[in-house]
C-alpha cells in the first residue's frame, strides 16, 4: 500500500495516483459538511445558482465537530456516515469536487460519479475525533452558520490522516477487506 | 422512605454526562484491548491503536471521544417508597433530568445533536428533550443510567416480527444479517444488543437494555442465552467486515442478547447496534 503526502485543492494526477487501501496525509483546506448543508448546496444548483463556497479541486470532509473549547481550533472533529449523502455527492463531483471524506460505503451511483469525474473517498477513523481534531489547526464557519454543528466550515488541516476506500479506478477497500477475512 | 433531592440529581447528571462522553470506561476499555490482541489484519490493528489514543487525548483534554456525543437516553429505576424534594427551582423529575443534561452538554462543549421536528429538522440547540424510560420498582432505590447514543450505530438498528416457527436459528440469522448489513457504516468494532420476545416495542426496549449491560461482554445468567452470545459474536466476527470495515477479524467486540415472554403467536427480535464507543455510566442515590 502507498502513501501519499497530498495538498489541497487536489489535480487529477494527485487523484490518479491514489487506489484503494493507500494512506493519504492531506496538507491544507478541507471543506466541511454535512446533511442539511449539501442539501441546501444542491438545492442551490438545481436552481442554478451560484454556491457560497467554491467546489473546484477541493475535498469535503463529512463532519459536525462538537464545539471548540475557548482557544482550540476545534472540537472532537471525527467523520459521520457518507451513505447520508449519497444522493447529493455526484452532482458536486460533476462540479468539479475531487472527494469526500468520511466513513462506511458509498451508492453505486456515487461510485460511478467518482470514476466519471476522477474523484475519491477516503476514511477517517470513525470514534476517533479526539484524535483526529489533533491534525486540524484552525476552522472558520464559511457558509450557513445558522445550522449550528451543522454549518459549512473551512479547516486548515496539516497530515490529516485518511484511507482510500474507493479510487477512481473502481477499487473498493471495504469489499476487498471484507472478502480476504470472510469465513463463509 | 428516602427522599432525593431534584437538584442533587441535575448536578449529578450535568457531570454524569460529561464524564461518560470524555472518559471510555474500564470495562470497554478491557474488551478493546482484549479483542486488539485477536486482530490479525495490519489495517484494524492500526484502527485499535487509533481508538485507544483517542480515549487518552479525550479524557486528558476533556474532550468528547467522539463528536457525535449522541442523545441523552437515560433508564431510570425509582423505588416506589422514594419521595422527591422539589428543590433547585425544578418541579418534577424529568425536569431535574432535562436541565442536567442541558447543562452538562452546554459546559462540557458536547455537540448539540437533537432537532426538535423529525421531518421539518430545526436543532434544538441544547441537546434536549432527554430520553427518558422509567420503571417503578418496589422499595426505596434509586438508579439512574445514561447512554450518549449516536447516531451513526443507532440508524443500522433493526427489529422484526417473527412467526415462532422462525426459531432461534430465525433470530440468530437475523442478528448477523443486520450485523453484515450494518457493514462499515456503524463504526466498527461494534457491540450488539439483542431483545427476544416481548412485544413489537418490548423487544426493542430489550435490545437497548442488553446494550447497557455491565460489564461489556459479560454473559446473559441464562446458559441458553449465554451460548446463543457466544455463538453470535462469534458468527459475527466471521463476516470479515473488521474494525472500520476494512476486512479483519473483529467486527464486534460484544453481543448481549435479553429475553422477555411474548405471545403465543409471536417471536419479536430487535437488534440494537452499538460502536466502540461505548458511553454508558449510571448512579444511585
Ligand atoms: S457510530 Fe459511534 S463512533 Fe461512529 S460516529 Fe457515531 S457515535 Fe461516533
Amino acid at each position: 500500500m502507498a502513501e501519499h503526502r497530498i495538498t489541497t485543492p487536489v489535480t487529477d494526477d494527485v487523484i490518479a495516483k491514489m487506489k484503494a487501501g493507500d494512506r493519504v496525509y492531506i496538507t491544507g483546506y478541507l471543506l466541511c459538511g454535512r446533511d442539511s448543508a449539501h442539501k441546501k448546496l444542491v438545492d442551490l444548483i438545481k436552481e442554478g445558482k451560484e454556491l457560497p463556497i467554491d467546489i473546484k479541486g477541493q475535498l469535503i470532509y463529512y463532519v459536525g465537530p462538537t464545539p471548540a473549547r475557548p482557544g482550540k481550533a476545534i472540537g472532537s472533529a471525527g467523520p459521520t456516515t457518507s451513505y447520508r449523502m449519497d444522493s447529493y455527492a455526484p452532482i458536486l463531483h460533476s462540479l468539479g469536487l475531487k472527494g469526500s471524506i468520511g466513513k462506511g460505503s458509498r451508492s453505486k451511483e456515487v461510485k460511478e460519479a467518482m470514476m466519471k469525474h476522477k474523484a475519491v473517498y477516503l476514511a477517517s477513523v470513525g470514534g476517533a475525533g479526539a484524535l483526529i481534531s489533533k491534525s486540524i489547526e484552525s476552522s472558520d464557519i464559511v457558509a450557513y452558520p445558522e445550522l449550528g454543528p451543522e454549518a459549512i466550515r473551512r479547516v486548515k488541516v496539516k497530515d490529516f490522516p485518511c484511507i482510500v476506500i474507493n479510487d477512481m479506478y473502481g477499487g473498493d477497500l471495504y469489499e476487498e477487506g471484507k472478502k480476504k477475512y470472510r469465513i463463509a | 422512605m428516602k427522599t432525593i433531592s431534584l437538584a442533587k440529581v441535575r448536578d449529578q447528571i450535568k457531570d454524569l454526562v460529561q464524564e461518560a462522553n470524555f472518559v471510555l470506561q474500564d470495562d470497554v476499555l478491557a474488551v478493546v484491548k482484549e479483542m486488539e490482541k485477536k486482530e490479525e489484519s495490519p489495517a484494524g490493528k492500526e484502527v485499535f491503536c487509533q481508538i485507544l489514543q483517542n480515549a487518552e487525548i479525550a479524557k486528558g483534554e476533556k474532550l468528547g471521544l467522539c463528536q457525535d456525543t449522541g442523545l441523552a437516553v437515560y433508564f431510570v429505576e425509582i423505588g416506589e417508597d422514594v419521595k422527591l424534594k422539589k428543590d433547585g427551582g425544578l418541579k418534577s423529575l424529568r425536569e431535574a433530568i432535562t436541565e442536567g443534561t442541558r447543562l452538562g452538554y452546554g459546559e462540557g462543549y458536547l455537540r448539540k445533536s437533537v432537532v426538535e421536528d423529525p421531518v421539518r429538522r430545526k436543532n434544538t440547540g441544547d441537546n434536549t428533550p432527554a430520553y427518558i424510560h422509567w420503571e417503578l420498582v418496589p422499595g426505596d432505590t434509586f438508579k439512574l443510567t445514561f447512554v450518549a447514543k449516536g447516531g451513526g450505530a443507532e440508524n443500522m438498528s433493526a427489529i422484526r416480527m417473527f412467526a415462532p416457527a422462525a426459531g432461534l436459528e430465525g433470530i440468530e440469522d437475523f442478528v448477523v444479517e443486520t450485523a453484515d448489513k450494518g457493514g462499515s457504516n456503524p463504526c466498527p468494532p461494534i457491540i450488539v444488543g439483542v431483545g427476544v420476545g416481548g412485544n413489537f416495542e418490548y423487544a426493542a426496549l430489550l435490545a437497548k437494555k442488553a446494550l447497557l449491560r455491565k460489564p461489556l461482554g459479560s454473559h446473559n445468567p441464562d446458559p441458553f442465552y449465554s451460548d446463543v452470545e457466544k455463538r453470535l459474536l462469534e458468527r459475527i466476527n466471521k463476516l470479515g467486515i473488521g474494525p472500520q470495515g476494512m476486512g479483519g477479524r473483529i467486527t464486534a467486540l460484544a453481543v448481549h442478547v435479553e429475553s422477555f415472554p411474548c405471545h403465543i403467536a409471536s417471536m419479536p427480535a430487535a437488534v440494537n447496534i452499538q460502536c466502540h464507543s461505548h458511553r454508558v455510566m449510571s448512579f444511585e442515590m
